[in-house]
């Protein structure tokens, strides 16, 4: 892909493919699954589940993005 | 207004402070040339992990979200917390696009998403759409900014008789707000955003620590939402979802998301970042935002224990349901606090504030002054025209609020949302791919928008009366369908987007329409900082024998 137009050719075929990243979906898919957390019981410090499933799953999210930067890190 | 004295001294004091910080910014990491898009505009493109981090945060997380996300839990609950899965959502959706946008733009100097698609697609005319889109969807975000700022206002007692009266302190605060953006440029709300989301945080963790305690514990509160919601007569409410408005919460999340970082302000924020991982650790720390913004939307649910009745507006008498929070801090904390909370929400206007109007300007200098009206245009005139610009963003802003009902600026910022995303194929999924014709861009657009604006005039509001407007759940029987469950508009509008970008795609491929040479290559989607900038002038004349 390196084109003779740029003057200084940076060695080509880089890429940010990793198996890594598939667990990005993780984060995106749990959230939309209502079903799975749309109840009160069970509680916690009184939160009704689902308040605090939605908070646990930001940790979710941070979780696996900071993995996925982790190993593909160049 | 005596009783307020205390709150008034402590927001004033704090509002000088980052008013200060805001002129003293433009020589913090000073350049070489200030005179320089890339400097005014991006602040050297030159941004660590820290600054990123409370540049974003400052950025995508608004004085408006602040207030507007605990009043929708109070009024309706658990359709309100969208908010929490949106923010969730985002980031790992845009850890692999964002990165790439930041990579094509370092190497192409590119200031805007528009001049992306400018270079991407070879036409000036679909970047003019996305600009126009920009600038239409940023400017009423300005305005609810402002928004945030007078319902604290209202809050402290500071209000007037007169019009000017009422509105004399938000014009003070804009015409400051408007000086150091002038001068300092990005450099002032990534200072100031600091101060502010420092603030915030604070008064936050004190807030839900210190409000169960007082008012029986997070199950109590809870409990005093539920009977609420149980004796109100909206079928809708309720501390959980039901059967028919889940699949608005969905949707209203996934649109959201995908909305969020087309936004020009979030892109001008990603810019700015100095390398890729910057960007990438990043989406990994920003939703420590998103948890503060759960925690705050609880608050609503804390205002309904604590029995906090909103404001009616003094000119209009209509209840103001953004004044919760303001009044909760008013009614349970000391009144040096309050002042804190309410200097918090203030100042976390004016950050948002800044960079919108910063976003809109260089748009408007890069995509259009020089586009159209000046195409020699130098660096030093494109930096003024964009100073000058974000003067002209902020004096609008300013007379929406005045001039107009502020449910205007309400109704514009919620199309704002569904009309940036009819962006999305040409800016997202143009960095992954070209296959799209610039004319089939262009066509979905059209499509996209025409869409939105029929679906939105049909969602009447029952809260407030009003016919046309009323909101973004669009109910699925109005397209046939014998169901009760409502839709977000743009998650329809911008699918029939692409659907019509594809066919008519398909359709100037067999007739031969000349599609325009791509100005970036592969590699450029993966430069990172050491990869010099691409010559525009070698790029725009791709025949010409390599010079330099």
């Amino acid at each position: 892909m390196a084109d003779s137009e740029t003057p200084k050719a940076v060695p080509a075929a880089r890429s940010d493919r990793s198996p890594w990243n598939w667990l990005l979906l993780i984060p995106i898919v749990l959230p939309v699954l209502t079903p799975l957390f749309n109840h009160d019981s069970p509680r916690l410090w009184g939160f009704p589940a689902f308040y605090w499933l939605q908070f646990l799953f930001i940790l979710v999210g941070v979780t696996t993005t900071t993995i996925v930067f982790r190993m593909t890190r160049k | 207004m005596g009783d307020h004295i205390t709150e008034i001294v402590v927001f004033t004091l704090l509002f000088l402070l980052v008013s200060g910080m805001g002129f003293v910014a433009a020589r913090w990491r000073a350049p070489k040339d200030m005179e320089h898009l890339d400097e005014w505009g991006l602040g050297g493109r030159s941004f660590g992990g820290w600054i990123t981090w409370f540049l974003v945060g400052g950025d995508l997380y608004t004085a408006y979200t602040f207030v507007a996300v605990p009043a929708l839990i109070f009024g309706a609950g658990a359709a309100g917390f969208f908010a929490v899965p949106y923010t969730i959502i985002i980031y790992p959706l845009f850890f692999l696009i964002l990165i790439r946008l930041w990579s094509v733009s370092h190497r192409h100097g590119f200031v805007t998403p528009a001049d992306f698609v400018r270079t991407r697609f070879d036409s000036p005319t679909l970047a003019l759409l996305i600009a126009i889109t920009g600038i239409v969807a940023t400017m009423p975000y300005i305005a609810l900014q402002l928004i945030g700022i007078e319902a604290v206002l209202k809050t402290m007692g500071v209000t007037g008789d007169s019009m000017l009266a009422r509105h004399a302190p938000i014009i003070i605060a804009f015409a400051i707000l408007a000086a150091y953006t002038y001068q300092s440029g990005l450099r002032a709300p990534a200072l100031i955003a600091f101060v502010k989301d420092t603030l915030i945080y604070i008064v936050i963790i004190v807030a839900v620590i210190y409000l169960p305690y007082k008012l029986g514990g997070w199950g109590t509160i809870f409990d005093a939402a539920e009977a609420k919601f149980d004796a109100s007569p909206n079928p809708n409410d309720g501390i959980t979802l039901n059967a028919n408005n889940q699949i608005q919460y969905i949707t209203l999340a996934i649109g959201s998301a995908l909305a969020l970082f087309l936004y020009p302000h979030s892109i001008t924020g990603v810019l700015a970042s100095k390398n890729r991982n910057v960007i990438k650790r990043n989406m990994s720390a920003l939703p420590a935002y998103s948890f503060l913004l759960g925690l705050l939307a609880l608050l609503g649910y804390a205002a309904i224990a604590s029995g906090v009745k909103p404001l009616a507006d003094p000119a209009t008498g209509k209840v103001d349901s953004n004044t919760v929070v303001p009044l909760l801090f008013d009614m349970q904390f000391p009144a040096w606090f309050a002042g804190v909370a309410f200097a918090a929400i203030g100042i976390g206007a004016l950050v948002p504030a800044a960079i919108m109007s910063i976003a809109a300007a260089n748009l408007f200098t890069r995509n259009i002054y020089k586009e159209y009206l000046k195409k020699d245009a130098t660096n030093a005139q494109e930096a003024r025209v964009s100073k000058i610009t974000s003067l002209v963003v902020k004096v609008g802003a300013v007379a929406c609020i005045v001039f107009l009902d502020p449910q205007f600026s309400i109704d514009l910022q919620l199309i704002g949302g569904i009309i940036i995303l009819q962006t999305a194929p040409a800016v997202a999924l143009g960095l992954f791919t070209r296959w799209l014709h610039r004319g089939g861009l262009i066509a979905g657009w059209v499509a996209g928008m025409g869409l939105s604006m029929w679906m939105l005039w049909q969602i009447p509001n029952a809260a407030t009366g009003r016919a046309h407007f009323g909101g973004s759940a669009f109910p699925l029987s109005d397209f046939g369908f014998d169901t009760k469950r409502t839709i977000y508009v743009g998650f329809v509008t911008v699918l029939v987007n692409l659907l019509v970008a594809v066919i008519a795609t398909l359709i100037l491929r067999a007739a031969k329409s000349p599609e325009g040479v791509d100005g970036t290559t592969r590699d450029d989607y993966f430069a990172d900082e050491g990869d010099p900038r691409i010559d525009k002038d070698v790029v725009a004349t791709v025949d010409r024998p390599s010079s330099t």
